[in-house]
């Protein structure tokens, strides 16, 4: 699939000659390139069809003073590049002398092996077919269902590359392929309801396509019997996809960089503090096997690697780049980005209970257990129903109230809490880890979480 | 200093009369014709985009970017492929074209073969007097000293203040498009947008407020921008709002400020008003048009014209001038908005609506300025009608599902008591289904405004316009504690 790599060293070479003719020693650059193909169906017609080749490089100079300015394109052409590299500099006139980033440390240092083998690409019409197949399956689940409004199934390839004038030369490739159904079902005088479901694979021929019509027409069904929920707080259980996007929507708990510029919940010396019950582990794993999207390095050249962020409820470490590494006294972890004022983000959260530990809620499982409790399936409109730097949230959410083993649909609510609190009132921590999208989870239990219904 | 150099001035020009753009497009358009496509469309790019953050007082990130690109969509019957590229070069785009065609299994033999291709029509030119607008917009030197002055506006006017932040984005785009229908438009836009944001911070109570302003095709607009005034806004909101209790949930009547209150409209019915979610299936109204889905009380009008507002065009991204659009009229549905594609599957006319955030997405019927009108009424009449609700100074972001379910955040919330203003609230997230939501808003006062936002969607992120004068909805979800 896709093509053939980038020429690093001619990128190299090009770039060297650039900086050398205008006098700059110290510069670094990241690149990367995309080739996409992806479908969308409508009842049983083709509805877009649809390929991208991208390509980017960002470009980052130190100037005399030491300073840094970056510019950003998506024209890899040697006028490009120039363009770039003059930009760069131009813009370091404005670098900030109180935080200066310098070169990763590791951006020599060995990468991990990750073994995802490059697949070769099915081609547009394959991905039609098959997405039209399973359309039609879905669609045949239940008479309710009427259309997939939101559907895709997209195959692409990327490479990244990281080089600097320090002799740093990174270059990885990947594939990815994606499939996602989301359908809409109504039932006479009843409301539209909806449910779906994601997959992602190395390879378009190794996607999940009947995992996916299962669970999209699972869920979607599981919503036809619905009502509303009176207000109220409630046991909660989290599905792993909706807490893993709770947890990531307060990453920032986790990011050095927003400790230095004072938006995290976080500060400096919170490291070792209980953050949230003692049976609670969050680890961040770049590497882990079922990371599709899993890269060797960061954007500053850093080895990925996994990161014990909470250890038993305590706070261990924060996601760092080189110059928030370099301000905490320790290793840049890999999870940087490459910009005028460098990013910090996390990879690949995997949560699980601690070893050997009992927990207040063990009785609890979403399968078995005969209590009453709201179980959230996916909590929606996250970009604004967070506010991270607050720790608070107000989400509207997809779920089920559960009586007796009985499931009934939540018709329209939303869920309230605060992230520490939440973090401190987990009961439950079910011993299964589920391999999501997203991430590594088994479903989280919460204690109390208050509930806003139309009852 | 000067760094406006950092434009896309000196790569790849889109000036037909000074480039070979309009016989290259005219054998690309021949060419897919040829193949047997019932409509090509090309649609090329440059863009210029600068950042900058101000954070305390120092400039602590200075961003440029440039790019180019090209989209080619093919249509065949009611289907289309779309390829875009970075490319530009002719065998770029060829090979672009052939693969678009390939996607609706046609194949152009070869490119000077003969087809229906009647040619470009004359160019309309829009950009033709704003080549010189990159140049006229401010240098680093009045961006960073702007925003250190925002940074330094909130130090003077707030109080607990752990955060201060300003910040500016320039986003300029020249567009050319052709199609085989004959159409060839070029154009120049120019977004700026300003803002500031603040964390405040006592003991446990925090409270982040952010303003953002924005504006359309005024190169002068930062240095006009009254930030001593945003920033008291700002800093009046972070001192209200820090020891503000969390909200109560339940079903309650609102009062929507004007301005970003337009966010309602936007997400519980804007969005289910494009042709794209006809084609979906996923409005409710597809088959309501002359028929009353809102209060007799709403007027809704969603256009590209207003004078400098975020979401106003010269012409959309299919190269059509754009309209004014009555969506609805005294509560009856009378127009979708709709683009190329919407109007070859839905039978909706086009509106000048088609709009995509760059070369790498399809066109979409997408919102431009879309605001309630203003009605008869005081705020004091909308507040004095509620006995116990919430009023919404502030709103943040929302969105709507594929079942019509919408929601958005307060960021700035009172309680309503008595017919009278009460005390600050927080944490409330509005919900609701758009049919029963429009007919309960049932008051509109007589200040109407607007407010630049962004509009994430099918198409990508576009620079869009809400608005409208305080609502009053009579009932709805208010998410809380």
């Amino acid at each position: 699939m896709g093509h053939a790599p980038l020429n690093v060293s001619a990128l190299r070479d090009r770039l060297h000659q650039l900086a050398s003719r205008e006098g700059i020693t110290q510069w670094d650059l990241g690149a990367s390139r995309s080739n996409s193909a992806s479908v969308q169906v409508d009842r049983g017609e083709a509805k877009q069809l649809k390929a991208s080749q991208r390509s980017s490089i960002t470009v980052r100079v130190w100037n005399r003073d030491g300073l840094v300015g970056i510019t950003s394109t998506s024209d890899l052409s040697d006028a490009g590049l120039e363009k770039a590299l003059m930009g760069a500099h131009q813009a370091s006139a404005f670098g900030n002398a109180d935080d200066v980033p310098h070169f990763s440390p590791l951006a020599k240092a060995p990468t991990d092996p990750l073994d995802r083998p490059l697949k070769n690409s099915e081609g547009i019409q394959s991905l039609l077919k098959n997405l039209l197949e399973a359309e039609k399956e879905l669609l045949s689940r239940h008479p309710a269902i009427e259309t997939v409004p939101y559907n895709g199934l997209n195959e692409g390839s990327s490479e990244r590359i990281y080089l600097n004038s320090d002799g740093a030369l990174r270059q990885a490739q990947r594939t990815q392929a994606s499939l996602y159904l989301f359908a809409r079902a109504e039932e006479a005088g009843r409301k539209p309801r909806s449910g779906g479901a994601v997959r992602l694979a190395l390879g378009s021929a190794e996607l999940d396509l009947n995992g996916c019509i299962d669970e999209a027409a699972e869920r979607t069904i599981s919503h036809l019997n619905y009502k509303p929920i009176d207000t109220g707080r409630y046991l909660v259980c989290f599905t792993p996809e909706a807490f893993l996007d709770l947890i990531g929507s307060f990453s920032s708990m986790f990011n050095a960089r927003a400790v230095l510029d004072g938006v995290s919940l976080s500060k400096a010396d919170t490291i070792g503090q209980q953050l949230a019950v003692p049976f609670f582990n969050l680890i961040d794993n770049g590497l882990h096997p079922a990371h599709v999207g899993a890269m060797p390095f960061d954007g500053e050249g850093t080895p990925t690697r996994a990161l014990r962020l909470i250890g038993d409820g305590r706070l261990e470490s924060f996601l760092h780049s080189e110059a928030t590494a370099r301000a905490f006294g320790v290793q840049p972890t890999g999870h940087a980005g490459l910009g005028a004022k460098v990013s910090v983000g996390p990879d690949w959260f995997e949560v699980h209970r601690s070893e050997g530990a009992t927990l207040p809620g063990d009785h609890l499982d979403h399968r078995t257990t005969s209590d009453s409790f709201v179980l959230i399936e996916s909590l929606n409109a996250l970009h604004a129903g967070v506010k991270a730097s607050q720790g608070s949230f107000s989400l509207p959410f997809d779920g089920w109230l559960v009586n007796g083993g009985e499931r009934i649909s939540v018709e329209a609510a939303t869920v309230a809490g605060d992230i520490r609190e939440l973090l401190r009132s987990i009961v439950q921590i079910e011993a299964d880890p589920i391999v999501t999208h997203e991430g590594v989870c088994p479903h989280v239990w919460v204690d109390g979480l208050a509930i806003t219904g139309e009852a | 200093m000067q760094t406006n150099t950092i434009s896309a001035t000196g790569i790849l020009n889109l000036d037909p009369s000074c480039t070979p753009w309009e016989q290259r497009l005219n054998t690309l358009l021949n060419a897919g014709l040829g193949a047997g496509a019932d409509l090509v469309e090309v649609f090329l790019e440059r863009t210029d985009h600068l950042g900058v953050l101000a954070e305390q007082d120092k400039i602590t990130s200075v961003s440029p970017a440039f790019g180019m690109g090209a989209g080619i969509r093919v249509f065949r019957g009611v289907r289309d492929g779309f390829v875009s590229t970075n490319d530009l070069s002719d065998a770029g785009l060829a090979e672009a074209l052939d693969q678009a065609l390939a996607m609706l299994q046609l194949e152009r033999s070869t490119l000077s073969g003969s087809s229906a291709f009647q040619g470009l029509s004359a160019l309309k030119n829009f950009a033709a007097t704003k080549h010189d607008w990159l140049d006229r917009t401010p240098n680093l030197d009045v961006i960073t000293q702007r925003l250190l002055e925002g940074t330094q506006c909130l130090e003077r006017l707030g109080q607990h203040l752990d955060v201060r932040r300003s910040s500016f984005s320039r986003d300029w785009q020249e567009v050319l498009v052709a199609a085989s229908d004959g159409t060839f438009a070029r154009d120049i836009r120019l977004h700026q947008s300003s803002g500031l944001s603040v964390l405040a911070a006592d003991g446990d109570h925090r409270a982040s407020i952010a303003r953002r302003y924005g504006s359309t095709d005024k190169p002068n607009d930062l240095c006009d921008w009254a930030i001593e005034a945003s920033a008291q806004e700002v800093c009046s909101s972070a001192s209200t709002m820090l020891r503000a209790d969390y909200v109560d949930g339940g079903q309650m009547p609102v009062v929507l400020a004007n301005r970003f209150g337009g966010v309602i409209f936007h997400e519980a019915c804007g969005h289910l008003l494009e042709t794209t979610q006809i084609e979906r299936g996923t409005t409710p109204f597809a088959e309501c048009i002359g028929e009353s889905i809102a209060h007799p009380a709403v007027t809704a009008i969603d256009e590209g014209l207003s004078d400098g507002a975020f979401g106003s065009l010269s012409m959309d991204d299919e190269g059509m001038e754009p309209q004014r659009t009555v969506l609805i009229e005294d509560g009856v549905l009378k127009r979708f908005i709709s683009d190329r594609a919407g109007e070859l599957r839905t039978g909706h006319a086009r509106t000048g609506s088609g709009r995509r955030q760059s070369h790498g997405f399809a066109a979409a019927s997408r919102m431009r300025n879309t605001y309630i009108a203003a009605g008869p009424h005081s705020i004091n009449d909308l507040i004095g009608s509620v006995d116990r609700g919430l009023y919404c100074k502030s709103m943040g972001g929302g969105s709507v599902g594929p079942t019509g379910q919408f929601n958005f955040s307060v960021e700035e919330g009172y309680l309503i008591e008595n017919g009278s203003l009460g005390k600050p609230v927080k944490g409330a997230t509005l919900i609701g289904e758009a049919k029963e939501v429009m007919p309960r808003i049932s008051m509109c006062a007589d200040d109407l405004d607007l407010a630049a936002g962004y509009c994430g969607s099918v198409s990508g992120s576009v620079f869009v316009t809400v608005g409208q004068p305080h609502i009053k909805v009579d009932s709805i979800t208010v998410g809380g504690r």
